[in-house]
């Protein structure tokens, strides 16, 4: 009885320690991440330095495998197209999204339900509306192009993912169409806590529209854009579903990214090292991509703000 | 009337009310004309909501066309002369698709429970229990955020297989919560923040226990940010691609964004109709779910951000 209470008052002492009961809280998600997170990531790293099979374990290769993928045309394009890709679609869904966050940042009626509307292309599953574009993309039914030959600006179908160039442009467009809102939408909430005072001032001191947002609106958004932008170029470079539904890398390897490459190699052509090697090999990338757009915006908001004191 | 004149943002999390004068920020706006206000507002907008929309548009008049429509390159495309239920009729009895909606809502609601359970706790722990080293175990669950699925599926199907998961559902909702508690962590965080200490000290005083303190206290008044991580983290794994195609193989444990492009694209002659009516209804449940609770979606997205 006596050392029942007693035991009892030892695990009630230490579950009010702090530290006991907060690692004890952590346990479950702890658990789930370490062993499906943490460890996979270091797997993966060692699988690129083997020259493992599915079904097959490997031995230590050692640097062999990004030897012979330096070498390798198509991981050079693969790499090309990715950059490409990032860039591109980077670039226009932060130009199309601030401006689509600006014209839902003005008073306008059913603002809410346009809100809403806007943020679908994000919400449903990208697989799913990857094949609409591949049907809107079709050779011979496409819809854009029987549109355009109706206005009489084409003479011929386009083909938009049978030609290299025709379908690296079709599959930024589609990435853009899904990222676009993702951006305008949480720039709107970056934009909606700017306080209307500094508009005011501004237009008291007879700044032009462009000025306003050039000299109030751009320097306290930039922290927002940071890290928006960083999380935007993070999915960009990653993406793997829009390319595996709309081309599969193809015509020719020509929209091949990092994600579809390695999947190709390491999940249909069974070599797991050298998939792992590629995937692997994306990481420096995403590591100065990550670097570059959040310390570098991070920057200039700090000297913006240090200049207005 | 309210709702007309104000809008619901977010800030760190919480709700704001915005009056009308801030939405209308970039301020004199009533010396802006009409005419202009067309072309400089109402325009562009109305362009970007069609090109943002017509793919919906799209994925619906084809799936109620019939093939000779579909096929033909006359008549007016954008509308349907002879709609049809034959595609849909093909998609719900002649293939597995009833199944894959079946293993999508099954994997979906399991890991989405788990990851707000383990998400719940962790948070907590985190942001109020302040252990030795909380600071950095909530950073790595940012980085680990930050972790993309395209450079893990390899190893994490090395995994699987050894683990004898392989074609199983139990290997997508044991990964899935890798990408899930992460944000659902990273967002509740943000919500146990905005509740003041000074509830859970009275607590304390009384004699309540913390284990008390997160289910009696904590979480009824955390309901909106449960809300918004449930719906993200459901969102996420219906929208799952890559682990689902990677560790299934078998059709009828298949999800449906897999199972749609992988079985539905067979052979030289695409079914186009039954196609876009599997796209349509994969699609459907998210934005039904997301148009009950878009305010939840838009501040769980934005806080997320911003923290």
């Amino acid at each position: 009885m006596t050392v029942l209470a007693i035991q009892q008052t030892a695990l009630s002492r230490a579950l009010d320690n702090r530290t006991i009961l907060g690692l004890l809280f952590m346990l479950p998600a702890a658990t789930l991440l370490l062993v499906f997170l943490t460890y996979p990531l270091g797997l993966g790293t060692f699988l690129g330095f083997t020259d493992t099979k599915i079904g097959r374990s490997g031995i230590w290769v050692g640097l062999e495998n990004y030897r012979y993928l330096w070498g390798d045309a198509v991981t050079r394009l693969a790499l090309f197209n990715t950059l490409f890709y990032t860039f591109v679609a980077s670039v226009i869904k932060f130009g199309l999204g601030l401006w689509l966050a600006l014209l839902l940042n003005k008073h306008l009626p059913f603002k809410a339900f346009l809100r809403a509307i806007v943020l679908l292309p994000f919400i449903v599953p990208t697989a799913l509306s990857a094949i609409a574009f591949w049907w809107i993309y079709d050779s011979q039914f496409s819809i854009i192009s029987w549109a355009l030959l109706r206005m009489g600006l084409i003479s011929g179908y386009i083909d938009f993912l049978g030609d290299p160039w025709m379908a690296r442009f079709s599959t930024i467009a589609a990435n853009i169409w899904r990222g676009v809102p993702f951006v305008a939408i949480t720039l709107l909430a970056g934009l909606q806590t700017i306080s209307p005072s500094y508009y005011e001032a501004a237009s008291l001191d007879g700044a032009s529209p462009w000025q306003q947002f050039r000299y109030v609106t751009l320097p306290l958004l930039t922290p927002i854009i940071a890290v928006v932008m960083t999380f935007s170029v993070l999915f960009t470079f990653t993406d793997f579903q829009l390319i595996y539904v709309l081309t599969r890398g193809g015509p020719l390897n020509s929209t091949h990214l990092m994600a579809t490459l390695s999947f190709q190699r390491a999940i249909s052509g069974g070599s797991l090292g050298e998939g792992a090697a590629i995937a692997t090999a994306m990481v420096p990338f995403l590591l100065a991509a990550i670097l570059i757009s959040y310390f570098g915006l991070q920057r200039r908001a700090w000297q913006q703000g240090a200049a207005d004191q | 009337m309210s709702e007309a004149k104000s809008s619901v943002g977010s800030v760190a999390g919480r709700k704001v009310r915005v009056p009308a004068e801030v939405i209308d920020s970039l301020g004199m706006n009533y010396l802006v004309s009409l005419p202009r206000r067309i072309v400089a507002v109402y325009l562009p907008l109305l362009v970007f909501v069609i090109v943002l929309l017509f793919p919906f548009y799209w994925m619906t008049i084809t799936a109620l066309k019939p093939d000779a429509e579909l096929l033909s390159r006359e008549g007016n495309p954008f509308w349907v002369m002879n709609p049809t239920l034959i595609h849909i009729k093909k998609l719900l009895f002649e293939t597995a698709y009833p199944d894959w909606l079946w293993n999508t809502i099954v994997v979906s609601v399991v890991s989405t429970f788990l990851s707000i359970f383990c998400s719940v706790l962790a948070a907590y722990a985190i942001e109020r229990l302040r252990f030795r080293g909380s600071r950095y175990v909530g950073m790595s669950i940012f980085l680990a955020y930050l972790v993309p699925p395209s450079i893990l599926f390899i190893p994490l199907a090395a995994m699987v297989y050894k683990l004898d998961l392989f074609d199983t559902r139990l290997a997508l909702i044991l990964t899935y919560p890798t990408f899930l508690i992460p944000f659902c962590t990273w967002l509740l965080m943000g919500y146990f923040k905005s509740i003041p200490i000074e509830l859970e000290e009275c607590a304390l005083i009384d004699g309540a226990s913390r284990l008390q303190i997160l289910i009696r206290i904590i979480l009824p008044l955390a309901v909106p940010g449960l809300i918004s991580a449930g719906i993200f983290a459901f969102t996420l794994s219906w929208n799952e691609f890559i682990y689902a195609l990677t560790f299934i193989s078998s059709s009828e444990v298949k999800t449906v964004p897999v199972g749609v492009v992988t079985e539905l694209v067979e052979g030289d002659v695409y079914h186009w109709g039954s196609l876009m009516a599997g796209a349509l209804f994969g699609s459907l449940p998210v934005a039904i779910l997301y148009s009950f609770f878009v305010e939840y979606y838009v501040s769980g997205l934005t806080g997320a951000v911003k923290e």
